[in-house]
C-alpha cells in the first residue's frame, strides 16, 4: 500500500516537475541586493550582492548557519529591512522604490510567520486571524467567516475562542500560519518557523506548510538552519555564508552532489568523516533519488558475484526517493572490482572512488 | 469634637479629594496619554522615528518631572488664576495637578508600550500595517493590562499630590489634615484623615490589580 503511495506522488511530483518548467514565472526576484548596517565605529556587512530568483509555486529554502545573514534576506523580501543597496522585485515592481502607502499594499500579498510566532496575546485565535482582514479593511463580518474558514485549513476550528496562552507551540504556529494566509497572500515566508518546536510537531508544521503549497499555490520561502526542514519539503535551496549566496540549485542536486565548502558542512554532518577506514579500494555510491525501489546494493553483490564491506551509509528517504551516500570497501581482485564499476556505470549509479587522504 | 460638622467636614472633604483627584487624572491622560505613545514611535527604534521630536518632547518632560510639585503648584498660580478664576479650592488645584502629573503618565504609558513584544510589532508590520493602526490595534491593547496598573499608580501619586495642595488652600482631605492637624495641634482628625487617604490609595490600587488581572489574557 506504502509503496504504491510512494509510486503515485513519485509520479505526481515528475509530472508537476515537468508542469513547472512550462512556466516558470519569477515572484520574487533579489537583484544585487546588499545590506549594511552603520553605526558609529564600525559598518557591518549583512548582505552582500545578493541575486536570487524565486519562482512562483515553488517551495524555496534558504540555508544557513546563524549570522550568516539569512533573517535579514527574508527581511528585505517585504521590506521589514531596507536594502542598502539593489532592487527587490515582487511579481515584477521593484519594492525598495515604492511609496509606503503602495508597500504597505504589496506587503498585504506577502504572509510571514515567525519562529516566535509573534501573535497578539490579549487577542483570540479568531480574532487573530482577524487581524491582518482589518488592517486591509475587510469588513468585519467577512473577515470572521475568513477566519473560521482558514481555522479549518490548520485543523483548529475547536480553538477560535482560545488565547495564545492556551496554546501550545504548534497550535500557536498554525494559527500563525492561518493569520498569514488571511490576506489571500502570493508568498509565504517562514523565518524559523519550526526552529522553537520539537521534532514531531515540526514534522506536523511542515507537512501543513507543503500541503498548503500544493492545494493553494502559494509560493513559500522557508529560511531555516536546519538542513532537515530543507530536506522535508523545499525544491530548491539557496545556501547563505558570511552574507553571501554560497550555492543555489535544486534540492536534490545540492544535496546529492553540494559543491561549496559550506554545503557539504550542512549536508554531510560532522561524523561523517571516512579517514578512520582502512583498506585499499574504497567506493562512495551516491543515492540521488532515482533508484529509489531498486535494492542497489544487493543487486549488485548478487550480479557480480562479490561480496563487498559497507563502511558508511547515511541514506534517506524523501518522498520515496532514496538521498544520501553509502562508502562500500571493495574486494582486492581486481576483476572483481572492475565488474562492479562496471555494473555502476551501466546501473548510472553516481559514485566515485575513495581515496584514503580525502577527507 | 467629633461634632456633627467636622464629620460633614471630613465627607464633603472625601468627596473633593476624589473629585480633585479623579478629574485631574483623567484630563491628564488626555494629554499623557498620546506623549507617551508619541515618545514610544518616535523613537529611534520606533515605528515612526523622529529622533529629534523625541528628544525635544522627552527634555520638556524630564523639565516638569524634575520641578517640586511644591514648587509647580505656587509657579502656576497665573496660569490658575487665567484659566479657573481663583487660586484656591479644588478647581484651582486641579491645573497644577494636570501640569505635573501629565508628565509623570507620559513617562508610565512610555514604560507600558515599551513592554509590548517587538515581535508582535514586527508580525503587524509584514501585513502592511500602518502606523496609526499599530498604534491602536497592537500597541495600546497589547499594553492594556499593564496600562492598567500603571493608571493606578498614577491616580494613588496624583492623590497625594491633591493633599500636598492644601498647603495652598486646595481643599479636600489634605486641607483638612494641614489646617487641623497641622495648624491647630488637632492630632485626631489628622489622623482620621491620613487612615481616610490609606484607604483610598488601597482601594484604588486594588481596583487596579483586579481590573488588570481580568484583561490580561496571558495569565489565564
Amino acid at each position: 500500500m506504502l509503496s504504491i503511495k510512494y509510486y503515485f506522488n513519485t509520479v505526481l511530483s515528475e509530472i508537476m516537475e515537468v508542469e513547472d518548467l512550462k512556466n516558470l514565472k519569477p515572484i520574487i526576484e533579489l537583484v544585487g541586493l546588499s545590506k549594511t548596517y552603520q553605526s558609529k565605529d564600525n559598518t557591518v556587512k549583512a548582505l552582500e550582492n545578493i541575486n536570487l530568483t524565486i519562482y512562483e509555486g515553488e517551495i524555496f529554502g534558504i540555508i544557513g548557519l546563524s549570522g550568516a545573514g539569512k533573517s535579514t534576506l527574508v527581511r528585505c523580501i517585504n521590506l521589514l529591512e531596507r536594502p542598502t543597496e539593489g532592487a527587490v522585485l515582487f511579481d515584477g515592481a521593484n519594492l525598495a522604490s515604492m511609496e509606503k502607502k503602495e508597500l504597505l499594499k504589496a506587503r498585504q500579498s506577502m504572509g510571514m510567520i515567525f519562529q516566535q510566532f509573534n501573535l497578539l496575546m490579549q487577542r483570540t485565535a479568531l480574532d487573530n486571524i482577524c487581524f491582518p482582514l482589518e488592517i486591509a479593511g475587510v469588513s468585519k463580518k467577512e473577515a470572521k467567516q475568513r477566519a473560521e474558514e482558514l481555522l479549518e485549513v490548520v485543523g483548529l476550528s475547536d480553538k477560535a475562542n482560545a488565547y495564545p496562552s492556551q496554546l501550545s507551540g504548534g497550535q500557536k504556529q498554525r494559527i500563525a500560519i492561518a493569520r498569514a494566509l488571511a490576506t489571500r497572500p502570493k508568498v509565504l515566508l517562514c523565518d524559523e518557523a519550526t526552529s522553537a518546536l520539537d521534532p514531531t510537531t515540526t514534522r506536523s508544521i511542515l507537512s501543513l506548510l507543503k500541503e498548503i503549497n500544493q492545494k493553494l499555490g502559494i509560493t513559500i520561502v522557508v529560511i531555516t538552519h536546519e538542513m532537515k526542514v530543507i530536506e522535508e519539503i523545499c525544491n530548491r535551496v539557496a545556501i547563505i555564508d558570511k552574507s553571501q549566496i554560497a550555492e543555489v540549485g535544486e534540492m536534490e542536486e545540492v544535496f546529492v552532489k553540494p559543491k561549496s565548502k559550506i554545503a557539504k558542512q550542512l549536508i554531510f554532518s560532522k561524523d561523517t568523516h571516512i579517514d578512520s577506514f582502512v583498506g585499499e579500494h574504497k567506493c562512495r555510491i551516491i543515492f540521488d533519488g532515482r533508484t529509489s525501489f531498486e535494492p542497489v546494493i544487493a543487486n549488485m553483490v548478487l550480479e557480480c558475484k562479490t561480496p563487498v564491506n559497507i563502511l558508511f551509509a547515511d541514506t534517506k528517504d524523501i518522498d520515496g526517493k532514496a538521498f544520501g551516500q553509502m562508502v562500500i570497501q571493495l574486494p582486492d581482485d581486481e576483476l572483481s572490482r572492475k565488474r562492479i564499476y562496471a555494473y555502476l556505470n551501466s546501473n548510472q549509479i553516481i559514485y566515485e572512488e575513495v581515496k584514503d587522504d580525502v577527507e | 469634637m467629633w461634632n456633627e460638622t467636622v464629620i460633614k467636614m471630613i465627607g464633603i472633604g472625601i468627596l473633593e479629594t476624589l473629585y480633585m483627584t479623579f478629574l485631574s487624572s483623567f484630563i491628564a491622560y488626555l494629554i499623557g496619554l498620546p506623549l507617551g505613545v508619541l515618545l514610544v514611535t518616535t523613537d529611534q527604534d520606533g515605528i515612526a522615528p523622529r529622533p529629534l521630536l523625541n528628544k525635544v518632547v522627552g527634555v520638556i518632560v524630564n523639565l516638569i518631572r524634575s520641578v517640586p510639585f511644591i514648587i509647580l503648584l505656587i509657579t502656576v498660580m497665573p496660569i490658575t488664576r487665567f484659566i479657573v478664576g481663583t487660586t484656591i479650592g479644588s478647581n484651582a488645584v486641579v491645573v497644577p495637578l494636570i501640569l505635573a502629573s501629565a508628565p509623570y503618565i507620559a513617562r508610565l504609558v512610555e514604560s507600558s508600550l515599551k513592554e509590548v513584544d517587538q515581535g508582535v510589532i514586527e508580525a503587524a508590520q509584514s501585513m502592511g500595517a500602518n502606523t496609526k493602526q499599530i498604534i491602536f490595534k497592537v500597541l495600546l491593547p497589547e499594553a492594556k493590562p499593564s496600562l492598567v496598573i500603571g493608571s493606578a499608580i498614577a491616580i494613588t501619586t496624583i492623590l497625594g499630590y491633591s493633599a500636598m495642595s492644601g498647603f495652598v488652600g486646595g481643599g479636600g482631605l489634605g486641607d483638612i489634615a494641614i489646617r487641623y492637624g497641622y495648624y491647630r495641634g488637632e492630632t485626631q482628625i489628622a489622623l482620621v484623615t491620613v487612615i481616610l487617604m490609606v484607604l483610598i490609595v488601597q482601594a484604588i490600587q486594588e481596583l487596579g490589580d483586579r481590573w488588570m488581572r481580568r484583561t490580561d489574557k496571558r495569565l489565564n
